[in-house]
């Protein structure tokens, strides 16, 4: 188990140098000047010239990656071009708002969908199990900024119950920082449910065909018992993937939610730092985000252990 | 017994949740809550072009002297101010009262500085700064410049309001080099910069300056009395779609949107809760730039075949849509102000697609395809490529209609490299009043090849030698008459087009009052009742 540990946490290593030296190189081959735009609408070349100067840009390509790459292992993510501010300042001003509206989302995924799923499951084929279904795809097709409108038109403007965007910080009190998340999470959670609802369906569905289901049924054990103890017990390591899954996937961003619900998030860091060409941000985000996706995968492989004692490392 | 409870507390919490939303709605009295047009991310206006630096600029620091609603220079932080008969010496004196943020009194080093560095950065100030000899500092509250020659532009350049702004900082601020960012925001404006709440893509904060004198006349453009009114300002930074804005500003979550979508400015119009401000009576620009490096269009026949081709009209209805928000403007200084004329514009505002059809014939165009570029992502000039397209394709053109992202547009229009090798043939834009209403900061006019600044790089010896006359043309009669031909010139050899003025909306909550012609994004003199 321990070794299995290490040996992930190490081959971490070389996960995120790849995406380091892809980054950096990809960056730089696409199209944009951030030092024109730093200028701005009316900067004469000579000025642009003199900023990209002062910002190493000018420098050859490799130089530019020694510098930063140096700068990388001593645990330096540089300075926003844009902002300047330390990269990791930057993440760390955004990551409370993400990390709130992805776990709030999961919480209310996870609580709605798979008691649905289970549901639909066991009554396989019935009308609820159809709906369900039914449920599923509309989840999966309606745009999130679509739901995000009929939301806050329905909740917020007609209802007046809800802010209508924004984000307040939990140090400012419980409330209002809830109450700010509720419509966020719920409009993301949506495509969530319908997720993880399918998955857990099919996943509850395999295992109430299983022998040991049938044996218990036969030891008169009561269904509620069954189909929760023995059935989804024995159905969550699909289901624990896809929510892993969903989590690195929300963590890594919500742009869409983020910019209806104007919150000031790692998703909206990223399209402005993309904008802006902000080489360092870039770079520092896409990182953290490669370090998310691995640290996340790890701790679903790990929970396997917990949730199927037949899995060992 | 459970469910009763659950039933209890769910209505408890609808109720609060109302309460609080009722709350949230009625606002703080005492702060204003902005939606600015952009993000914030630059906070040195000297350094960098952009209008939100420039706007943040006027919260926080003040100005030597203001341009009104008419264009007309006003005193500011000077008090009165003086020139020698031969227009070489001019004296300043600096208002009684004046204080930075920090409790020092504002001193005439600090002008000094400011100006030396602005004069390093602006267009407007490299050009006065090639009249200057020196400046000295005769008293803590005056100033002296020296020129070598007589400018005539010397107070339109002191009281520049747009980018960039000769805005007054310490002189320990202001004695960083001009091409390395501020790290010290200290001002002597209305407010003061809350540097520890500022979160870039959150939110901009802004507290009033209660030690601010405002002058005694009343706001008009960037001159007169600057009065804080309110406690408190926040700019909303992370609030960028325009659905989600008005819906903000329909429920009272904020107080003024700064740029009003187009598309929403009827839905605005008929909310009995909300207003549209007419803030702005001058509006901005649109233009066609050339790039005159590269054929075919280093070929002036070819150009003015564009011009003649480019009907406004086309362009204003695609673009803005709500005739109130534009007009059509012969001139190429922003119409209403001062040096605004039709001269030479002929050639546009009376030609039609027949003439350009037969201007593009006898011009000997190759059949180059032309690279226009299309910024996706910019709404306020999308569609103005499509039009430009059409257009030239009607007239006889073949286009390559290049879509990308505004910043891809901005990186790849400083190339100078031929179109079919990553350059380009032509970009539309906008620009606003300030900045082109007199041929000195009008970037297109320009007109020095590839020793001058702006994108094109036009070259015309000509309108150079007239420009020239201009900054040293000291009578107002002769200056307009410059201007004319000037623009006469320009329209001859079509360094650019424009395309017609529009009006960006602003909109606002009825409680919100005082507001006043500012031709900018101002936000003093604004009360919350």
């Amino acid at each position: 188990m321990y070794s299995f540990l290490a040996r992930r946490l190490l081959a971490t290593i070389p996960v995120l140098l790849v995406v380091a030296v892809l980054v950096f190189l990809l960056l730089r081959l696409t199209p944009g000047d951030p030092a024109a735009i730093l200028a701005g609408d009316a900067a004469s070349t000579e000025q642009i010239a003199r900023i990209r100067a002062s910002l190493g840009l000018d420098r050859p390509i490799l130089v530019q990656f020694g510098i930063w790459f140096g700068n990388l292992l001593s645990g330096d993510l540089g300075e926003s071009f844009y902002y300047k501010q330390r990269v990791t300042d930057l993440i760390g001003q955004r990551l409370e708002p993400t990390v709130s509206l992805a776990a709030f989302t999961i919480l209310i995924a996870v609580l709605v969908s798979v008691p649905l799923g289970v549901a639909a499951a066991w009554r396989f084929g019935g009308w609820f199990d159809r709906m369900l279904m039914g449920f599923s795809v509309l989840g999966f097709s309606v745009p999130v900024f679509v739901l995000a409108y009929i939301l806050i038109w329905f909740v917020s403007l007609k209802l007046g119950l809800l802010p209508v965007q924004g984000y307040q910080r939990l140090a400012d009190g419980f409330w209002p920082y809830f109450r700010h998340l509720i419509l966020p999470s719920v409009t993301l959670s949506v495509i969530y449910i319908a997720l993880i609802a399918r998955v857990t369906r099919a996943s509850v569905l395999e295992a109430l065909g299983e022998d040991y289901i049938r044996t218990a049924r036969a030891k008169g054990l009561p269904e509620l018992r069954v189909v929760v103890r023995h059935a989804l017990a024995n159905a969550a390591v699909p289901i624990v993937t896809v929510i892993g899954i969903g989590v690195a996937l929300l963590i890594g961003g919500v742009v869409v939610t983020e910019s209806v619900y104007a919150i000031p998030g790692l998703g909206r860091l990223t399209v402005d730092a993309v904008l802006a060409r902000d080489f360092p941000t870039i770079q520092g985000v896409i990182l953290f985000f490669s370090f998310v996706y691995v640290l996340v995968n790890l701790l679903v492989d790990l929970s396997y252990v917990f949730l199927d004692p037949r899995i060992r490392y | 017994m459970t469910i009763s409870r659950f039933s209890a507390a769910a209505v408890l919490a609808a109720a609060v949740a109302a309460a609080s939303g009722a709350a949230l709605a009625q606002g703080d009295p005492k702060v204003l809550r902005i939606v600015p047009h952009s993000n914030l991310s630059i906070l040195d206006p000297v350094w960098t072009t952009a209008y939100m630096s420039r706007n943040h600029g006027y919260m926080i620091y003040d100005t030597l002297f203001g341009t009104d609603e008419k264009a007309q220079i006003r005193p500011q932080m000077v008090e009165e101010w003086s020139a020698s008969p031969d227009k070489r010496l001019w004296t300043f004196k600096l208002r009684k009262g004046l204080e930075f943020h920090d409790g020092r009194p504002v001193a005439s080093e600090d002008v000094v500085a400011s100006l030396a560095r602005w004069g390093k950065r602006d267009a407007m100030g490299v050009a006065l700064f090639t009249f200057v000899d020196r400046m000295d500092t005769p008293a803590p509250d005056t100033f002296r410049i020296f020129l070598r020659e007589a400018c005539g532009f010397l107070l339109e350049a002191l009281g520049k309001p747009s980018s960039n702004v000769p805005f007054i900082m310490p002189k320990r601020v202001a004695e960083t080099d001009a091409f390395k960012q501020i790290d010290d925001y200290t001002g002597s404006g209305p407010y003061i910069f809350k540097r520890d709440e500022f979160k870039p893509g959150d939110k901009a904060v802004y507290v009033k300056n209660p030690k601010y004198v405002p002058r005694k006349e009343p706001p008009s453009g960037t001159a007169g009395g600057k009065h804080a009114y309110v406690e408190r300002v926040e700019w909303n930074l992370a609030l960028r779609d325009a659905q989600a804005q008005v819906n903000a500003l329909q429920k009272g979550e904020v107080d003024i949107i700064e740029s009003l979508a187009f598309e929403h400015y009827e839905t605005v119009k008929k909310d009995p809760a909300l207003q549209l401000p007419n803030f702005d009576i001058l509006g901005l620009q649109f233009m066609a730039r050339f790039n005159h490096l590269h054929k075919p269009f280093d070929n002036p026949a070819v150009r003015r075949a564009v011009a003649a081709a480019f009907a406004q009209e086309p362009f204003l209805k695609a673009q803005v849509g709500v005739k109130e928000l534009y007009n059509t403007c012969a001139s190429m200084f922003t119409c209403g102000t001062p040096y605004a004329s039709s001269a030479g514009s002929d050639i546009q505002s009376k030609s039609n697609m027949k003439k350009a059809q037969e201007l593009l014939k006898a011009s000997g165009y190759d059949g180059t395809p032309i690279v226009i570029m299309k910024p996706t992502d910019l709404v306020t000039i999308t569609k103005l490529p499509d039009v430009a397209t059409q257009l030239l394709r009607q007239a006889g053109f073949k286009v390559d209609l290049q879509a990308m992202d505004w910043q891809t547009l901005v990186g790849r229009r400083a190339k100078k490299d031929p179109p079919d090798k990553g350059g380009w043939h032509m970009f539309l834009t906008a620009w606003q009043a300030h900045d082109i209403w007199n041929p000195i900061p009008n970037a297109a006019l320009d007109t020095r090849g590839e020793a001058s600044g702006w994108f094109g790089w036009g070259k015309d010896d000509r309108i150079v030698e007239l420009r020239n006359q201009f900054m040293r043309e000291t009578d107002e009669a002769k200056k307009k008459k410059l201007a004319e031909a000037i623009q006469a010139r320009a329209f001859e050899v079509a360094t650019h087009v424009p395309l017609g003025e529009y009006r960006s909306p602003m909109a606002a909550r009825k409680n919100i009052a005082g507001f006043f012609v500012s031709n900018g994004n101002l936000y003093w003199n604004l009360k919350k009742n």
